[in-house]
């Protein structure tokens, strides 16, 4: 077996700490325009009063016939609304929340580079143990939510995803410090890296649609309130007025998981069931790690199937997603760490 | 969210114009069928149980309820895994134990109430694919439906006014006949199954969505038939192989044997396997994890049947040996201290490898020794091998590495009846010294027995002896057989094929009219509508608009009257 290389093995951890700070950073800029979001709204406010006259010269002006050339929402929206259900960009300016993107991309670097030389540095796939979990897990969730924030305006996620990186990397770093090793002979598979890099991918999409879920929650509960005619504005929740509507975090939430639920399926359930009848003989055996990949695979099913079903859109829809994302959080933070199993890949101190 | 009909799948034939309520481009096209009332009698109440189990609301209560019937396996120890550790735990909890083992909380799996949820769960499945199945084929050699009158009340919809000589403009456009056969072509090279009917076309595509889904649901039946399949006719089983040692595939080889409900040994594939040698590799290079085992690799030579060709193979973790079928996995290693017993009369009683239990990652391994022969006393022994042995410091020995350093045996040793002769199963790896007179012990003034290799030891009282004669490596195989697992597997892949169809694949319809103008152009108008969620019908929309408007030359957009 090829040794470790322990001078890269030290980078790698001197570059999850680096990224870990710089995410640290991104979350509090996130954070910041969150709370001054009042401020922006302001602004924003403002600049679409101008846009919107603009507009109306150019309808007065000639406006296309017949033709129901899709027209954005927005043009006629009131100026309650700030945000397309698209979540498209509209070219409104953040200050704040731009550098906090810049400062991810440039964590997802730094952290790119530190996951992939521990990998270099054990000639191995990097997710083999809780701490790697973990940093690989943060890498991807930051990674994905940068590439959703390529196609829409998903600025509003950036403190509960950035949120959530940091508290896996602090969790890698201070809960399961694991110096870069070899792995035993029962991880040493091919399998290990599909399997598990489909689990980091179906989790990654989890959380963010877990943050939306949420996040529609509330925006629900405000949009009541503001039929009823009670005024938010200048009430506490300003920032909701950068998040889309409710109906729209639903969809896009439900897109999202419906992506995480087949890698969910082809990851944990059908690969870990190739490589279980490959170990140990049996493609499933309800070891504790597989009724739990069993139990959110049925949430998540009867998510999708919630959406079929009159009566269970909405907000119960919502509430069984998160749910489903509870399930996974139990399953890595409290399984892996208190029920003995065969997937006692913890890597933990006994 | 607009009231939603009663039945948003059409049934074929049944072509009437989609309704405002249809337009909901949320409304998912799964079936919703309502609650009716039930009728009066018996064979009333079985329809309206009937129409209940097999709702969309009643599969979904059923999931989540399997879901949450599945917890309980991972909270209290199963009798699949470990029975050792049900027992332990009903014992450390009396009452609450005998309660739960009876509300079969040890068995989740099999219990009464998990396999309950989980029929229903697949009466229900079944009951709603069938009908979904026979609704889509009929869709699906249809035509597609007839034109609605009022396109533009479609989620979608636009017009296009082509340019005509007659109406003075620079280009001239298709007449109307033929732009409906324009229209048509591109909705089909768009992949749309197309109808043209006298001044409209009407297209529909993406059937494979229900398809998809239907074959989803089939493949969990599948999926369960194989694994109920592979409960009946397989068998699997443990065996300890000793260098040098071999095993024959049949019942009386193993150790341990579990049979599905429908084994029959003349299923057995005939193979047999011998150890020739084991080689362990520890990590020697990293501090933190010095001594973490990193390789096993068994030698095998392995014979398919009686007169088969012997061949030499490597099993290692991860790497079965397939045999006929039959799956043989390297599960378990340790050592095995070759050992003789002599009697009080200079007999050997005992002589061979003693296969040991490692209890720990540097093999500190329980031995046991049984020799029943020996006379006048029968002997037991039990305590550690310890493959690299150091003190402790308190005159305990412990291992410090799992390899052979510095091998030890560190034996109490017992006489009397070992309780074997009234025939019952005993386990070969626990000795009963309750009713034994102990020989050696650290206790007595004898004290333990403390042997390396190549060492003879001299019992008290002119009981006899015992050497340790060299280590050998043994592992622990398993040999499983399942026919169905592959099965399994591909109804598995058929399922996630399904899927992936299933929540990709947008159905739509769209329907093109044609009219001429008082002016003389030819006008042509398109709606689009999508069953079920569809999030990119608007770019559907702007594709074919972009298509149309190639096609064609297309009158400047007017002032809108
Ligand atoms: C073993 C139990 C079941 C599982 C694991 C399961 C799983 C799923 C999943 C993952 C989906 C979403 C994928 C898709 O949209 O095609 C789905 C959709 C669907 N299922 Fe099931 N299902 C089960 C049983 C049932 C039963 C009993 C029914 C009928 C009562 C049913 C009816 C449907 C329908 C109509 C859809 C389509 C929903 C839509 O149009 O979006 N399923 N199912």
């Amino acid at each position: 077996m090829q040794s470790i290389n322990m001078e890269l093995a030290q980078y790698s951890e001197l570059f999850m700490l680096i990224a870990a700070f710089i995410y640290t950073g991104a979350f509090m800029l996130f954070a910041v325009d969150m709370i001054r979001s009042s401020a922006t709204i302001r602004r924003v406010e403002a600049e679409l009063a101008a846009e919107n006259a603009a507009e109306r010269e150019l309808i007065g002006a000639g406006s296309p016939s017949g033709a129901s050339t899709p027209q954005p929402p927005l043009a006629a929206a009131p100026a309650e609304e700030l945000v397309d259900e698209e979540m498209a960009y509209l070219g409104t300016s953040r200050p704040f929340a731009n550098v906090a993107v810049a400062l991810t991309v440039l964590g997802v670097a730094t952290h790119t580079f530190a996951v992939a030389a521990r990998g270099v540095a054990a000639n191995r796939v990097p997710w083999a143990n809780m701490y790697e979990f973990l940093a690989t897990g943060g890498l991807v969730v930051a990674a994905v939510y940068l590439l959703v924030l390529t196609r829409k305006d998903v600025r509003f996620l950036g403190v509960f995803a950035l949120g959530l990186v940091v508290t896996m990397m602090a969790a890698a770093t201070i809960g399961f410090p694991t110096p870069v090793a070899h792995v035993q002979p029962a991880l040493q598979s091919p399998w290990i890296a599909i399997h598990v890099s489909l689990a980091v991918l179906a989790i990654s999409l989890f959380t963010l649609t877990f943050a939306m879920n949420v996040l529609q929650l509330i925006q629900h509960r405000r949009e009541i309130s503001q039929a009823a005619g009670e005024t938010t504005r200048g009430s506490g929740w300003q920032f909701l007025r950068l998040v889309p509507s409710a109906t729209s975090l639903e969809n896009w939430a439900y897109r999202m998981n419906a992506v995480g639920f087949v890698f969910w399926t082809l990851g944990p359930l059908i690969t870990g069931a190739i490589w279980a009848e490959a170990a140990w003989g049996r493609y499933w055996g309800w070891d504790v790690k597989e009724v739990w990949t069993f139990v959110i695979w049925t949430v998540y099913a009867g998510y999708l199937h919630a959406r079929a079903t009159r009566g269970w859109t909405g907000n119960r829809a919502a509430w069984l997603s998160i749910i489903g994302y509870g399930c996974i959080i139990f399953n890595y933070a409290v399984v892996n760490v208190y029920f003995p199993g065969l997937h006692s890949y913890a890597g933990l101190p006994e | 969210m607009a009231q939603k009909r009663e039945n948003t799948y059409m049934p074929a034939g049944h072509r009437d114009a989609p309704e405002a309520a249809e337009n909901d481009p949320r409304s998912p096209g799964g079936d919703k069928t309502q609650v009716s009332t039930p009728a009066l009698g018996v064979k009333g109440m079985i329809r309206w149980a009937w129409t209940q189990l097999t709702s969309m609301r009643t599969a979904l209560m059923l999931l989540l309820l399997l879901a949450v019937a599945a917890v309980p396996g991972s909270i209290f120890p199963q009798r699949v895994q470990d029975s050792f550790a049900v027992a332990t735990w009903i014992e450390d909890n009396p009452g609450v134990g005998e309660v739960l083992d009876f509300l079969q909380f040890f068995d989740v799996y099999s219990s009464i109430w998990f396999s309950a949820i989980y029929l229903l769960l697949f009466i229900s499945l079944i009951g709603c694919i069938l009908p979904r199945a026979k609704k889509h084929w009929q869709q699906a050699t249809s035509a597609p439906p007839r034109t609605p009158r009022r396109l533009e009340r479609l989620p979608e919809s636009g017009a296009l006014e082509l340019q005509s000589e007659v109406a003075g403009d620079a280009q001239d456009g298709p007449a109307a006949d033929q732009a409906l056969q324009d229209a048509a072509a591109i909705l089909k090279a768009r992949r749309y199954r197309v109808e043209v009917r006298e001044t409209s076309v009407g297209a529909e595509k993406g059937y494979l969505k229900e398809t998809g889904n239907l074959l989803f649901h089939v493949a969990l039946v599948g999926v369960l038939i194989c694994v109920a399949l592979g409960s009946m006719f397989s068998y699997r089983g443990q065996k300890i192989l000793v260098e040098d040692e071999s095993f024959v595939n049949a019942l009386v080889a193993y150790d341990n044997f579990y049979p599905g409900a429908y084994f029959s040994e003349d299923q057995m594939q005939p193979f047999s396997m011998r150890l020739d040698a084991f080689e362990r590799v520890f990590d020697r290079e990293s501090t933190t994890h010095f001594g973490q085992a990193l390789d096993f690799t068994a030698d095998v030579t392995t014979r398919l049947g009686a007169d088969g060709e012997p061949q030499t193979e490597e099993l290692k973790v991860n790497q079965p040996l397939t045999m006929d079928g039959a799956r043989v996995f390297l599960v378990g290693n340790g050592y095995a201290p070759e050992v003789t017993v002599r009697d009080g009369d200079g007999e050997v009683a005992f002589s061979g490898p003693v296969v040991t239990r490692p209890e720990d990652e540097v093999y500190t391994s329980m031995a046991v020794i049984k020799a029943p022969d020996a006379a006048p006393e029968q002997l037991g022994f039990v305590g550690l091998f310890l493959p690299t042995s150091q003190d402790a410091g308190d005159g305990l020995a412990v291992s410090v590495d799992p390899e052979l350093g510095n091998p030890e045996l560190q034996l109490n040793s017992y006489y009397g009846d070992l309780g074997l002769d009234d025939g019952l199963a005993q386990n070969v790896y626990v000795l009963d010294t309750e009713s034994l007179e102990t020989l050696n012990s650290r206790e007595l003034d004898a004290g333990g027995i403390v042997l390396s290799p190549g060492e003879t030891y001299d019992l008290p009282e002119g009981m006899g002896s015992i050497s340790f004669d060299g280590v050998q490596d043994y592992i622990a195989i398993d040999i499983h057989y399942n026919p169905a697992q592959q099965g399994v597997l591909i109804f598995a892949l058929t399922a996630l094929g399904g899927l992936v169809f299933s929540l990709f694949l947008r159905r739509r319809r769209a329907w093109v009219t044609v009219e001429t103008t008082p002016a003389g152009r030819t006008l042509v108008r398109y709606g689009l509508l999508s069953r079920g969620e569809d999030f990119r019908l608007r770019d559907e929309n702007i594709a074919l608009r972009a298509q149309f408007e190639k096609k064609w030359p297309v009158r400047a957009p007017e002032k809108e009257s």
